[in-house]
């Protein structure tokens, strides 16, 4: 029965995003008031019936209904309950579902926050939301629908939710993905209501900035966890493996990163206009071919999910209207929001261009790697794969001008500077950027590492130029006068910089080492004795293996660990579950391999220096972001009012 | 006019990344071609599941019938099963061969899971797979009645994939004398 409801509630909120479409659209043609305001009570609408539908699919979870094919497949009587509520999207359909919700959400959001906003502007980003949803759910509806029964009386415990997504870094890394790529669905909206009035206001790149920044917060925490989720339970000891399915959650973020950089130039200069809608269009569109990529099975990646081709082809088609469509559009009305001004050749919004262009270029390489594959099947010349060999090759090299830009950009004049200027402002911190990364490694180790040290320079080049630029924000204005998008921007380039000697230390100066042990037997690792105390049975609520006891231990430090391997009883398949000793500076990470003969296991163990500064960066930046985020300068229009609520978050 | 070219940029690589997509669809990543389809059934000898009797490609003449190899550790043949059952009850003649298993735990599996097949043979050492060229459970095999593989797929058995592939391929080597 709960079932039923939610499907029909499904079905409910696609007439509501019909009549979305449908009536305001009309209302705009023949001009009448009463239908253009319609648009408010049909997003409620929507909103509400998704949300039943979304409350209906849980219940199905909660319940063990096990005619539901879709929680027979990715549940077990011996799930605990809250991997049940995260099971809900553990499987295609229902992260098709969650896309939606989450969707409905931001519709929801823009309906409240946007009430000051021009009614032109804003019943057209109405609709175009209502258009997408149309989409969505009539994808879910056609090819994925998530509450199909099966009549079979099975004696079924459920064939359990996939063990790999069954950690706490998975209760929270898709909702956040989703609420960042659905996110960017608002600024792609914005920009299409502004070409389909064919004008931009001077507001408009005001109105777009908190919607984007709020959705790229939400990439980047995603992408984040992804990231750490990755590290602890693949058991590979990487961070960042260049699969498809991560590139598709990086190339939006790359673009989004873009695009609120080059939406500042158009709120403060009103130039780059015909750029940013183009980023603002292109950070979507790259949400929706990453959707394609993983959903369509037309690539192969550890993340497996379901391949269908006819959910392909549907997906395809669904791109070819919104992407295709959306890009015509913007060849053919592009021309009318012709720039008056030109840029200054130094300036902080040529900087700020020239960022963004290289980080264009840098999603073009990962695109270009991504699909690849998929050139050369389609042109029958093989199959292959590509790896982090060709992505580290030419994604590196232009990481380096983004972060020489982004330590120049911040000192630079709207209006334009001259290099020597610049130059004569900065020359402290270029020697020392340069000059304190070889004393701290010459400190540090013994050998100096060419890459590493690059790493290092960039890294303090960011830091030391965002110091100065704060510094003199401070001596300027005071400590009361700076504005948290300030000192937003300030935390997230640093972000970037910790991010940044997190990579280039861990991988320049991690060690690894394959051993066989047993208990009783030692190993050493850079200066560590890791010794293996005890193996025991195991015995967890659907999984049984067996704990091994590890002890790490030098001169100054003693640390216990307990890496496991789990058969999972359903679907018998083993995990290894890794145990990590963390340090702010290092981490010590065991994994068990197979068992040998008698009591020995392989043992694999690595030595990674400073890489929770991978994740410690993604965090500043995620908090610069949400800093920023919270400048009321958003959320006051021309009427003054009192301030109001963060939108969404 | 010629100034505003670029815009169409975006557009037509697009269109271009769009193309391949189209292609992409029709080519599975995962697929690779079979030299066992057109050949006859490898000769064989296994204890079936279900009793003492023997399974030989002899059991399997005189209908077109599906081979579905599978294994009670397999997860991804679970997902196959309901599929299975309800080809089963439709009067599709179904044989499956149990591959690298132990009986009990084979026994256990279909008690649970449902058992659509007609006889099962038990590859406990998974010889006769490799001589079929198995590379993975789930896979199914078509055969026609005289004992000859017509079709292979590879993966789990989906409605699409059946109307795709086996029901013309059934049909022609039906009528078959």
């Amino acid at each position: 029965m709960i079932a039923e409801i939610g499907l029909f509630s499904l079905v409910l909120a696609l007439l509501f995003a019909i009549l979305l479409v449908a009536v305001p659209t009309w209302g705009l043609l023949v001009e009448k008031p009463r239908l253009i305001n319609a648009a408010r009570v049909y997003v409620c609408g929507q909103f509400l019936f998704v949300a039943i539908s979304y409350c209906c699919l849980t219940a199905c979870f909660l319940n063990d209904d096990f005619t539901v094919i879709y929680v027979l497949t990715n549940s077990s009587l011996t799930l605990p309950w809250f991997y049940k509520l995260c099971a809900v999207w553990g499987g295609h359909e229902g992260s098709m579902l969650l896309w939606v919700a989450i969707l409905s959400v931001w519709m929801l959001a823009v309906n409240f926050f946007s009430r000051e906003l021009e009614r032109a502007i804003r019943i057209r980003v109405l609709v175009v939301l209502g258009a997408l949803s149309v989409g969505f759910i009539l994808f879910l509806l056609a090819t994925s629908n998530p509450f199909l029964r099966q009549f079979q009386l099975l004696k079924s415990t459920g064939r359990d939710l996939n063990p790999l997504l069954q950690d706490p870094g998975f209760l929270f890394h898709p909702p956040m993905l989703y609420m960042g790529y659905v996110g960017f669905s608002v600024a792609f909206a914005f920009a299409i209501a502004a070409l389909w009035l064919g004008r931009v206001e001077a507001s408009w790149a005001k109105w777009t900035r908190p919607w984007t920044l709020a959705a790229w917060c939400c990439l980047t925490a995603g992408i984040t966890l992804g990231s750490w989720w990755a590290y602890r339970e693949l058991g590979w000891g990487g961070w960042w493996f260049w699969d498809p399915v991560e590139n598709a959650s990086f190339m939006p973020w790359l673009v989004g990163t873009a695009l609120l950089h080059s939406l500042m130039v158009s709120e403060k200069r009103q130039q780059l206009m015909a750029w940013t809608l183009l980023l603002a269009i292109s950070a979507f569109s790259l949400s929706l071919v990453g959707t394609f990529l993983v959903r369509s099975g037309v690539l192969t990646s550890v993340h497996a999910f379901a391949v269908d081709p006819s959910r392909g082809l549907y997906i395809l088609i669904f791109l070819l209207v919104v992407i295709g469509g959306s890009l015509l559009l913007f060849a053919a009305r592009a021309q009318t929001l012709q720039n008056q001004r030109r840029l200054a050749v130094v300036s902080r919004a040529s900087a700020l261009l020239l960022n963004s262009v290289f980080l264009g270029v840098a999603m073009l390489t990962v695109l270009m790697g991504t699909v690849y594959p998929l050139l050369i099947d389609g042109l029958g010349l093989g199959k292959l794969s590509v790896g982090a060999p060709y992505f580290n090759t030419v994604f590196i090299p232009l990481m380096i001008p983004v972060f020489i830009l982004m330590g120049v950009g911040v000192h630079l004049h709207w209006q334009g500077d001259s290099p020597r200027r610049l130059f004569a402002r900065l020359n402290k911190e270029i020697v020392l950027s340069f000059i304190l990364p070889a004393l701290l490694l010459m400190v540090l180790e013994k050998k100096i590492n060419a890459g590493v040290y690059l790493g290092l320079v960039l890294a303090a080049w960011v830091l030391l130029s965002s110091a100065r630029v704060f510094w003199t924000r401070v001596k300027q204005r005071g400590m009361r006068d700076i504005g948290p998008s300030f000192i937003g921007m300030v935390m997230a380039h640093c972000g970037m910089a910790v991010t940044m000697i997190g990579i280039a230390v861990s991988s320049g100066y991690g060690l690894q080492d394959d051993v066989k042990m047993a208990p009783g037997s030692h190993a050493m690792l850079a200066g560590y004795t890791i010794e293996f105390i005890s193996e025991s049975v195991l015995t967890g609520p659907n999984y049984h293996g067996s704990r091994a006891r590890f002890l790490i231990h030098n001169a100054h430090h003693h640390a216990e660990i307990f890496p496991e391997k789990r058969i999972y009883d359903v679907g018998q398949m083993a995990m290894t579950d890794s145990a990590i000793d963390v340090t702010p500076f290092r981490d010590i990470y065991i994994a068990l391999g197979e068992p040998l003969d008698d009591d020995a296991w392989s043992v694999r163990l690595y030595y990674k220096p400073f890489v929770r500064w991978i994740w410690g960066g993604g965090f500043l930046i995620v908090m610069g972001g949400l800093c920023a985020l919270s400048h009321r300068r958003y959320y006051t229009h021309k009427k003054p009012l009192p301030s109001l609520e963060a939108p969404t978050l | 006019m010629k100034k505003n070219l670029w815009r169409m940029v975006p557009f037509l690589i697009f269109m271009v990344l769009a193309l391949f997509f189209w292609r992409g669809l029709s080519l599975d990543p995962h697929e690779v071609p079979s030299a066992q389809v057109g050949k006859a059934l490898p000769a064989f000898k296994l204890p079936t599941l279900e009793s003492d009797k023997i399974f030989t490609p002899a059991v399997l003449r005189g209908h077109v019938v599906l081979l579905n190899v599978w294994a009670s550790w397999c997860a991804a043949c679970t997902e196959e099963q309901i599929f299975l059952m309800e080809l089963a009850q439709k009067g599709v003649v179904i044989y499956g061969l149990d591959y690298k298993d132990h009986p009990n735990d084979a026994k256990a599996w279909l008690e649970e899971w449902g058992n659509p097949y007609r006889s099962i043979g038990s590859d406990r050492d998974g010889k006769v797979s490799i001589d079929l060229g198995v590379y993975g459970a789930p896979e199914t095999f078509l055969i026609d009645k005289t004992g000859v593989i017509r079709y292979r797929h590879v993966g789990v058995l989906t409605k699409e994939i059946w109307a795709r592939e086996f029901l013309m391929r059934i049909k022609h080597w039906e009528a078959q004398a």
